[in-house]
């Protein structure tokens, strides 16, 4: 059955949904409307005059061989985070969800990093593996490896992955957890009956059945890890060394407005806008219908 | 096939004690009725057979073999559940051959084994659909399915006919009941549907808090309750139970009759005033007061003068059909 509530007349419901709309004309649709205007043209640094070059600006930047290494970077970063975020909070709802007493304070503490915002979840990290005075580093020496993120590239992106994952894994959790208290108790009791074990009755009940979680997760977490990592990146690595951690959204700031380049990086907002267009539709036609019951 | 012994097995949670010592011996192949009231601890003791529950103190014997430390998959039992537990995710077929498939069965083995159930249980036009494009008696039937394909030697029952309508529960049941003789299989069946009981049973055990009160034959125990509380909840309308103060006997035994055993009559062993009757086509059940607002039913043939409401009548019985139970609600 549906609810659905009828309201008399159209003010109403107009002055409901209004503030919502406002809101997104005036921090998405005016601000994405400027970018791809501005991606069709390169201005001067002063902002002073704008010269029309049409897709000049996607046309370079296709052809540009760092761009494309940013593509490669942020596919790594964004599958890692990803994968790491939701591997190991899957990991805790599984274990959260069999504990029957003390699943609230553990619970709790679990969601706390949520609230942590991602600069400062950076510099957190940062702290402990400063290359000088970090813990953790000054733990690895102890064990024999050097650890230098600042002049290492697989341990800068090893170290802003940790970062962007860490702060993911709470909101992960809750979903995971959600997930798995939905699934019928009879069911995976039915499934230890019929003699399944309990990695065989993860592989083959309880997964198929958080499928749904699994995708939603899926794609908010790639959304993410594109977008909101920005402040652990910033904080963390600035996108070096070498550009090893300059993942698009990075790439946009610093060639906007580090290297003064506004039409391109105009040009690139507009790329991002599309891949993450590209997602949410392939969420909503593709998966969706393709997620198990 | 297999027997099954249960040996004063007692279940707590935490504190709270469920299950108080409970001891009953089924014979092969017998069909075994757990009845009693909502939260009597009839699931409990059932899955405590299915070894989802741990067992505190006693034991439980499946063919001679202590289970009480085995897991669910090597106790050799299948259970249907309330709800039924389907895997909602795999059509019909998957659902009946995932135990097999597990147990590394030989493919064409499962294929023929699950045709055979399905074959039995009228399933074989639904076998590529999922769970949730069967009606209920259907995914009533497909747990049916599940559970007889892997040939266990027990089948444990919970409340498997509750979520199906009057007239399916009474289909199902037959049919249950004659699935169950064809494959000899022992059968455990919890419900709290007493006609259920009645029907199904070849013995019934009647719980009360944790407690089995009787176990015996259906007609047997309906003949002959051990207790206030099996005459009481065995027989519908239950039995009237009366003070023997009522009655004007010395002691403090009361006295049950059930309703077909009691005759409207000038006179008798009590008066008492009519409140409303319920015809019900082949039969009339009587509703009366007794002067001390004792409730009494009679069940009169549909042929005889039923009173008007507010008469005064005379209420009689045959001494032997007298049932009488001590204070603490024992036959004496
Ligand atoms: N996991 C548990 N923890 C604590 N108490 C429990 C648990 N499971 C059952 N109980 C208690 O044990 C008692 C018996 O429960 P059980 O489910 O066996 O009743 P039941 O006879 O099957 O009732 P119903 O007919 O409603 O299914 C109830 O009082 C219930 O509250
Ligand atoms: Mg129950």
């Amino acid at each position: 059955m549906e609810k659905r509530v009828k309201f008399k007349g159209i003010w109403l419901p107009i002055l409901l949904v209004l503030p919502q709309i406002l809101i997104t004309a005036v921090f998405f649709f005016y601000p994405a409307g400027q970018a791809i205007w501005q991606s069709l043209f390169i201005p001067d640094p002063f902002g002073l005059s704008m010269q029309w070059v049409g897709l000049g600006n996607f046309e370079f930047l296709l052809s540009d061989r760092y761009y494309r290494a940013s593509f490669v970077t942020t596919a790594v970063f964004s599958i890692l985070v990803t994968v790491v975020s939701m591997g190991v909070a899957l990991y805790l709802a599984v274990l959260a969800d069999r504990l029957v007493r003390g699943s609230g304070t553990y619970r709790t503490l679990l969601i706390w990093p949520y609230a942590v915002a991602p600069a400062v979840a950076g510099v957190l990290w940062l702290f402990m593996f400063n290359t000088r005075v970090g813990v953790v580093t000054w733990y690895l020496g102890l064990l024999g490896y050097d650890w230098n993120h600042v002049l290492n590239e697989g341990e800068a992106m090893g170290l802003v992955v940790i970062a962007s994952a860490w702060g993911r894994i709470s909101y992960n959790f809750l979903f995971f957890l959600a997930g798995l208290q939905a699934i019928p108790r009879s069911v995976i009791e039915a499934a230890a009956i019929d003699g399944a074990h309990f990695w065989t009755r993860f592989r083959t009940i309880v997964f198929p059945l958080l499928s749904p979680t699994t995708f939603f997760l899926l794609v908010v977490n790639i959304i993410y890890s594109f977008f909101e990592t920005f402040g652990v990146i910033h904080t963390i690595t600035s996108g070096g060394p070498q550009q090893a951690t300059t993942i698009l959204v990075y790439k946009v700031y610093s060639d906007g407005f580090v290297g003064q380049d506004l039409g391109s990086s105009a040009a690139q907002s507009v790329i991002l806008l599309a891949i993450v267009s590209l997602l949410t539709v392939v969420q909503f036609k593709y998966i969706e219908r393709r997620v198990h019951y | 096939m297999a027997t099954l012994t249960l040996d004063n097995v007692k279940k707590s949670f935490g504190k709270a004690d469920v299950i108080h010592g409970i001891s009953i011996d089924v014979a092969d192949g017998e069909f075994i009725v757990i009845v009693g009231p909502s939260g009597c601890g009839k699931s409990t003791l059932l899955r405590m057979v299915a070894g989802l529950e741990t067992v505190t103190s006693g034991d439980v014997q499946i063919g001679g073999r202590r289970v009480n430390d085995q897991e669910p998959m090597d106790r050799d039992i299948a259970m249907v559940f309330q709800n039924y537990a389907l895997y909602p995710h795999m059509s019909v077929f998957d659902n009946m051959a995932y135990g097999l498939k597990i147990a590394k069965t030989p493919r064409a083995d499962i294929e023929e084994r699950v045709a055979q159930a399905a074959r039995l249980l009228q399933l074989e036009a639904y076998l590529q659909r999922k769970p949730r494009e069967l009606s209920g008696g259907q995914r009533q039937r497909v747990a049916m399915g599940r559970a007889i394909v892997r040939k266990p030697a027990v089948f444990l029952f919970d409340e498997p006919l509750s979520n199906l309508d009057a007239k399916l529960r009474v289909q199902m049941r037959l049919e249950i009941k004659a699935l169950q003789r064809e494959l000899g299989v022992t059968a455990l069946y919890v419900t709290h549907d007493q006609v259920e009981a009645m029907t199904m049973a070849d013995r019934m055990v009647v719980m009360n808090d944790g407690i089995a009160d009787q176990v015996g034959a259906p007609l047997e125990v309906y003949a002959n309750p051990a207790t206030e509380f099996v005459a009481g909840f065995i027989g519908s309308p239950p039995t009237n139970f009366l003070s023997a103060e009522v009655l004007g006997r010395a002691g403090d035994a009361r006295i049950g009759v059930r309703p077909e055993h009691t005759r409207l009559s000038e006179g008798g062993n009590l008066t008492a005033r009519t409140v409303y009757s319920e015809a019900l086509g082949a039969e009339t059940l009587v509703h009366l007061k007794c002067a001390d607002g004792t409730q009494v039913t009679v069940r009169q043939d549909a042929a005889s003068t039923i009173p008007r409401e507010g008469a005064e009548v005379g209420l009689d019985w045959d001494t032997a059909n007298e049932m009488r139970f001590d204070s603490s609600g024992r036959r004496c």
